[in-house]
């Protein structure tokens, strides 16, 4: 399958940017409001009766977890919600493929919105959770980098959910069956090592293990050989999945 | 406005030949020839279901080709579609401005689309913006446009590319006659500079006010072509009297609605 995206996915991208920045506050002020929740009741609260998990004192340990699902978690309400809306409610999709746009431009710049959204929320809580003492090492600064690899493998699921399942009642499964899930039982909270073998094992197929473990890793400075196969598992991952949005919301549009 | 035309005078802007559209096995359009000469107003007129959509949407490159050949401004549209949605402005049947942006905003965005950015886009928005009528509504959100507004700024956007072939997928369907009026004067102005206009409809007024040429359509199928006015003298003549069963005779002048119930026996408005 030969993928037609052009240097039109930049305008198709600036579209969703400009309006991102008509309330660029509220968005930014509601997506960093849930892990600040959760940093403090569970960090902070339930972190005072928490022995320190591998030498590390619980709120050390939760927060690079909470930045890195925040920030696919807001990746995938854009690619799921944002995107079905777009579609098949504003028609936004027909309106730009009138013009020199191809539909692989636009579902490229989808999949750009939503790498963002992950680069960005994981930058401001990023920033937040140094202000309050939590980030260990200068590792820290690639954490965009990892969560732009990490945003777009979400994004990419997320539209192939889309694609699949194109019905706004779905997206609640998506977030019940798959999200929910993925953050409670990756690591975000708690080792794995403590469970049954089969969750552990299960564990290496969740998207969101692997980059917790990147995230954490650079956070915490504990930098080594291990976070490779991480990054090498996320890389192969876009790479393989990649083609399926494109194929997928094809099929919706094009009949 | 200033136009120019692509097309060296004697080629057809659209060509189709034998063109077919099939769904999942079944026929909207069957195998269908008609040829769109450059600065007229050709006209696809027949009710809901007729093809008249899916013939459109062939044209611009939405739907691809089932079958037959189509080319648009010289080129293929199975392998020339982005080179010609350059030189398309379309008005679909849905509206599609963007709802998340505000009425200049949408041009402009739409104006990137086109790689048309910076003083260049805003100068064009803005006398589009005029020309319809809505300079005063630049800074407000699409939502809070009347329908007919809506419309106007929906063919505004189809022309900031100075597109040589304007398409209108039933550019006044649920406007008021007012609102239908305005956008009627509007499209007789551009056909006036020199704009090829593609139009499809099923208000036959619509068809026979705007169109140099039209096809009368059905089932897939086109049922006859011609000049508005010639179609109806020679297939239904001056005069219709209409006969019902009260024994009431009406008689008025012949209309293209009298033409397509001759030849399907039906109305086109039902």
């Amino acid at each position: 399958m030969k993928i037609n995206i052009s240097p039109l996915l930049w305008p198709v991208f600036r579209r969703h940017l400009i309006v991102f920045s008509r309330n660029w506050k509220v968005n930014v002020a509601f997506n960093f409001v849930e892990p600040l929740l959760y940093l403090t009741a569970l960090g902070v609260g339930l972190g005072a009766y928490v022995q320190p998990i591998e030498g590390i004192p619980y709120l050390k340990y939760l927060a690079p977890g909470l930045v890195a699902s925040s920030a696919v978690f807001a990746t995938a309400y854009e690619c799921t919600y944002g995107t079905f809306i777009r579609m098949e409610f504003q028609k936004t999709f027909q309106a730009m493929v009138a013009t020199p746009v191809s539909i692989d431009d636009v579902i490229a710049g989808e999949l750009l919105y939503g790498t963002f959204k992950s680069v960005l929320y994981s930058v401001v809580i990023l920033l937040v959770i140094f202000i309050l003492g939590l980030v260990e090492s200068s590792w820290a600064l690639l954490v965009p980098v990892v969560m732009a690899l990490g945003g777009l493998l979400f994004a990419i699921l997320s539209i192939i959910w889309t694609g699949l399942v194109p019905y706004i009642e779905s997206f609640n499964y998506f977030f019940s069956l798959f999200m929910t899930p993925l953050f409670l039982f990756s690591g975000v909270f708690f080792p794995l090592t403590g469970l049954h073998a089969i969750v552990q094992k299960a564990a290496w197929l969740s998207p969101l293990y692997h980059l917790v473990n990147l995230v954490r890793g650079i956070i915490l400075g504990q930098v080594g050989i291990h976070l490779v196969w991480d990054l090498v598992w996320v890389a192969a991952a876009v790479i393989v999945l990649f083609p399926l949005p494109f194929y997928l919301m094809r099929r919706l549009m094009i009949k | 406005m200033t136009r120019q035309m692509g097309v060296g005078g004697t080629l057809d802007v659209v060509a189709a030949e034998d063109l077919v559209k099939e769904y999942d096995g079944l026929q909207a359009v069957r195998g269908i020839n008609f040829r769109i000469k450059a600065r007229e107003c050709f006209g696809f007129l027949g009710p809901n279901g007729a093809g008249k959509t899916s013939t459109v949407k062939m044209i611009y490159g939405l739907s691809p080709v089932s079958a037959g050949k189509l080319t648009v401004l010289g080129m293929d549209v199975r392998t020339k579609i982005r080179d010609i949605k350059r030189r398309l402005g379309v008005v679909p049947q849905e509206n599609n401005l963007d709802p998340d942006l505000k009425v200049l905003q949408n041009l402009l965005v739409y104006a990137s689309f086109f790689n048309i950015s910076g003083s260049e886009a805003r100068n064009r928005a803005q006398e589009l913006l005029e020309f319809f009528g809505l300079a005063d509504k630049a800074k407000e959100r699409v939502e809070s446009l009347s329908g007919g507004m809506k419309r106007r700024l929906t063919i505004a956007r189809a022309l900031i590319n100075k597109p040589d072939l304007l398409i209108l997928d039933e550019p006044t369907t649920g406007l008021d006659p007012q609102a239908r009026h305005m956008v009627w004067q509007r499209l007789r102005q551009l056909k006036e500079q020199g704009v090829t206009l593609i139009l499809t409809t099923h208000y036959m007024e619509e068809a026979s006010q705007l169109c140099d040429r039209l096809v009368i359509m059905d089932r897939g199928e086109i049922l006859v072509e011609g000049n508005p006015h010639q179609l109806v003298s020679e297939q239904a003549g001056e005069e219709i009297v209409e006969t019902s069963s009260s024994e009431e005779m009406i008689v008025h002048p012949a209309t293209l609605e009298d033409v397509f119930l001759k030849l399907t026996g039906r109305k086109l408005q039902d």
